[in-house]
């Protein structure tokens, strides 16, 4: 009993640091949604209602760079079906049903998925999903409504140098998926084609079409050999 | 016409979830699928990584966003957390800016 107790103590103070941590991206994302000419409550919506940073930052970073919604929403999902991936190895372990299934639907990120996977435990696995969901999720939103009324307090975005800010979050999101070599030569074959595309496509379009890139080649490379 | 997309991009990446702790589990098997989904993220940051820095609606530019982005790639090297890498690199735009 004291085993699963010391266990609880520790997975739930892990999902607050993380929490806490996960905020700091939080403040980022606030401050950029009124630099790319979101309002404070579309900023905020979109930390509430969609919760998966990455897409976050493209959606705001392809309307901040002149181009349509469509192509920053479609953006926006093209990247968050990766968390389709994290619930299907997550539901074997939580054992969802009815509205608690709706519900653990929406804290399925990144963060919450390495936590819950990370357990040796399946009942420390569902502790650790749901606390770190619900304390990112807090802070997540606290830190973006921060960050939003703080960017609007500000004046003028480029003399705060506010747009390198958002390409700089883009490579820190990144940069934890680089460790391997294959990752590395993907990721600067995506960047020199989407430059290449850049003065031929309307703007958003460049990202999309890398994204379709490692589609490719994520499909045609043979079993065995990624 | 934001307000469309910031509803869209919510609905579709909710949608995206439920989708995933509903469907049969054997999806998670494939092995191009999982491949795939290790590779999009990778591609699709590093391409907005680049625009982010180096486009200026259809010109591709080097300007003081490059240097921001060079700082910031400096401070990832050396384990800086993510809210000090996005200030340095704002901060040294800014300052190229003030300065020339």
């Amino acid at each position: 009993m004291t085993d699963w107790d010391a266990t609880r103590r520790k997975v739930v103070r892990d999902a607050m640091g993380v929490g806490v941590a996960v905020g700091t991206y939080g403040i980022s994302f606030g401050a950029l949604g009124p630099t790319s000419g979101l309002s404070v409550p579309q900023t905020l919506a979109l930390s509430v209602l969609a919760f998966t940073g990455g897409s976050q930052f493209a959606f705001v970073g392809v309307v901040g760079a002149g181009g349509s919604v469509v192509s920053g929403a479609a953006t926006a999902l093209l990247l968050g079906s990766r968390n389709a991936l994290y619930g299907l190895r997550l539901a074997p372990l939580l054992s969802l049903r009815g509205r608690q299934r709706a519900l653990a639907a929406h804290l399925v990120i990144d963060e919450s998925t390495a936590m819950a996977v990370a357990q040796s435990e399946d009942a420390a696995g569902r502790l650790a999903f749901w606390s770190t969901g619900l304390a990112v999720f807090t802070m997540w939103n606290l830190a973006t409504l921060l960050g939003a009324l703080g960017a609007t307090a500000f004046g003028d975005p480029a003399a705060l140098g506010l747009d390198a800010a958002i390409g700089a979050a883009f490579l820190g999101l990144l940069w934890p998926r680089l460790a391997q070599r294959s990752s590395l030569a993907l990721a600067v074959a995506a960047a020199a084609l989407a430059l290449a595309l850049t003065p031929v496509v309307p703007p958003g379009i460049p990202v999309l079409l890398a994204g379709t890139l490692a589609v490719a080649v994520g499909v045609r490379t043979p079993a065995g050999a990624s | 016409m934001i307000w469309a997309g910031v509803l869209g991009t919510a609905l579709g990446c909710y949608l995206l979830k439920l989708a995933g702790v509903s469907l049969p589990g054997r999806w998670l098997e494939s092995p191009t699928v999982r491949r795939v989904a290790t590779m999009l993220p990778v591609a699709m940051l590093a391409a907005l990584t680049a625009v982010q820095a180096f486009a200026s609606g259809r010109a591709v530019v080097v300007d003081a966003r490059a240097a921001g982005l060079a700082v910031a790639a400096v401070l990832l090297l050396l384990r800086a957390p993510f809210l000090v890498v996005v200030l340095a690199a704002a901060a040294t735009a800014a300052l190229l800016r003030a300065f020339s």
